[in-house]
């Protein structure tokens, strides 16, 4: 009998666990660690961020779809990783504190045979002063937040409607911010919802990103056919936001949020603020701060995580500059290169370098996208490791599935007004995710690979992938057959 | 063909006066039934060669 154990029941942890279970036997455990008791999809956050859903809508209770699935579920945050185990017993373990109602805090010791970490990023928000729900601002990342979003959206239109100007700012809260797509899908449904409440003549919508160019998100941009033109996706980005009158700041790093306003730094060095009355600012990624020890109880997180807290797996961490960046940097079985029967998915690997270009201001301030990872490659790399750890605990001596995200491709659906008939959406492919300019010189990507257009159809796919990974997610009948 | 609505004025004192905007007829093929139809179909196929090319 074997057991692996599963930190995180995000997209990547889910799908590992849930693959694990399906393809291991009977007689082994699969648990899975997490300090929420539901499942969020969280793409369609964006749309209870403008209240068009419910947050009952995209989340679910984990508890009876694991009991159902066999797979051990324990409410609780991990904290501890003791891969060499303890003196004179040297089975592996992790620490839990437990996050239920009534059992808050209490700690347990899960010994794993395999262990997958998939514990998502904390939400950075103190990495930016007045960042924040509990602040001055507000974001989607989970589905209290988005309802707080919409409450708040509500309380806006009701003031444009009184005959008020309202200034909504939305974008990302700090010079590494990564999820540009997220704060894209929410400025158009914003413009969109405010057409629909017609209150939109009465409100001034901006843009404020870390990124160097509109339509970077975090991966360098993309260039696509179109029109007998190869067009990089800031001509396409640009175009949306001039069509929907939306203003834009680009190349910002915003150091702090006040009540109405905020600070930033742009690449010149230059320190400008921006007013609002309603802001949407993505927080800065980080690890969850998982320490490691040895037996001795020394601590080795230095030796397993990255500063940042995000683990090292099997990618190339040496520092370089960005003409040296190689597809090949990119990790491709997630372990853990200090223990075998470790891996990392989803967000929870630290990506070897970002994406776009780094850029510093004059002043030093790193003003760069940090790598995205998004539902399509996090569900791909759990898939893959959870089948690597089903094949070693067969036998096999190392992982034998990939996932390099520079040798897979995303498909992508962003949504830019929700409506069955007048809303559209941007339908966008990139292959590979992570440039690869020694395969393909010229832009990186696979051009008949990589494409975006906009348009009704495009939301038709969105609302049937939203339910479609919920059905799936659920672990109902025929599940697996639902491509990650 | 004209563009789906001509600057405001002042907008050419703003960047987005320097973007490429769509004519009429691009915005509204966007929302055009049959084209939208077609378009479902072709772009769910490209996503599944995507998906079928990612994995290993």
């Amino acid at each position: 009998m074997s057991r692996v154990v599963v930190l995180g029941a995000g997209v990547s942890g889910h799908t590992a666990a849930a693959f694990a279970r399906k393809w291991l036997g009977r007689s082994d455990e699969v648990v899975v660690v997490s300090p929420l008791p539901t499942y969020n999809w969280i793409p369609s956050n964006i749309w209870v961020g403008v209240g068009l859903m419910s947050p009952a809508k995209v989340t679910f209770p984990l508890a009876p779809v694991y009991e159902r699935a066999r797979i051990d579920f324990k409410q609780a945050r991990a904290t501890e990783i003791h891969p060499d185990g303890r003196d004179g017993d040297a089975s592996p373990y992790v620490v839990v504190e437990s996050t239920n109602a009534g059992q808050a805090g209490q700690r347990e010791e899960i010994t794993y045979d395999f262990l997958v970490n998939a514990t998502g990023p904390k939400l950075n928000f103190g990495a930016t002063e007045g960042l924040g729900p509990d602040r001055h601002s507000l974001s989607v990342c989970t589905e209290s937040h988005a309802a707080e979003a919409s409450r708040a959206l509500d309380e806006a239109v009701e003031r444009m409607r009184r005959g008020e100007r309202q200034r909504f700012l939305v974008g990302t809260g700090h010079g590494g911010c990564t999820c540009q797509g997220a704060a894209f899908e929410y400025i158009v449904n914003l413009e969109f919802e405010l057409r629909a409440r017609k209150v939109r003549d009465k409100a001034d919508i901006t843009w404020i990103s870390n990124e160097y160019e509109l339509g970077d998100f975090g991966m360098g941009g993309m260039h696509i056919r179109m029109g007998g033109y190869v067009t990089p996706s800031k001509i396409f980005t640009e175009s949306l936001f001039a069509e929907r009158g939306l203003r834009w700041i680009t190349r910002a790093h915003v150091r702090k949020v006040e009540p109405g306003r905020v600070e930033y730094e742009t690449l010149e060095g230059d320190e400008r603020e921006a007013g609002f009355d309603f802001a949407m600012l993505l927080p800065p990624f980080a690890g969850v701060g998982l320490k490691a020890y040895d037996r001795q109880g020394g601590d080795i997180t230095p030796t397993m995580f990255m500063p940042s807290g995000f683990m090292k797996v099997d990618g190339n961490y040496t520092a370089k500059p960005y003409e040296q960046w190689v597809a090949a940097d990119w990790p491709r079985t997630y372990q853990s290169p200090a223990y075998r029967n470790v891996f990392a998915a989803g967000i929870a690997f630290a990506p070897p370098h970002p994406i776009s270009r780094p850029r510093q201001s004059t002043r030093g301030t790193p003003i760069t996208p940090a790598p995205p990872r998004t539902g399509m490659p996090s569900a791909m790399i759990g898939k893959s490791v959870a089948r690597s750890v089903v094949d070693m605990l067969r036998g096999a001596g190392r992982p034998s599935h990939t996932a390099s995200m520079a040798e897979m491709g995303a498909a992508c659906v962003a949504s830019a007004g929700a409506n069955p008939f007048t809303g559209t959406a941007v339908s966008m492919t990139v292959f590979p995710i992570v440039p690869d300019f020694q395969k393909y010189p010229s832009y990186g990507r696979d051009l008949d690979y990589t494409f975006g257009e906009i348009g009704l159809a495009g939301h038709w796919i969105k609302i049937l992938l939203h339910h479609m990974f919920l059905y799936k997610a659920r672990l109902r009948p025929g599940w697996s057959l639902i491509p990650e | 063909m004209g563009t789906s609505d001509p600057p405001a004025p002042g907008e050419h004192l703003t960047e987005s006066f320097y973007a490429t905007t769509p004519t009429r007829f691009t915005v509204f093929l966007r929302t055009f039934l049959p084209w939208q139809l077609w378009r479902f179909a072709r772009i769910n196929l490209k996503m599944l060669w995507i998906i079928g090319k990612s994995h290993h």
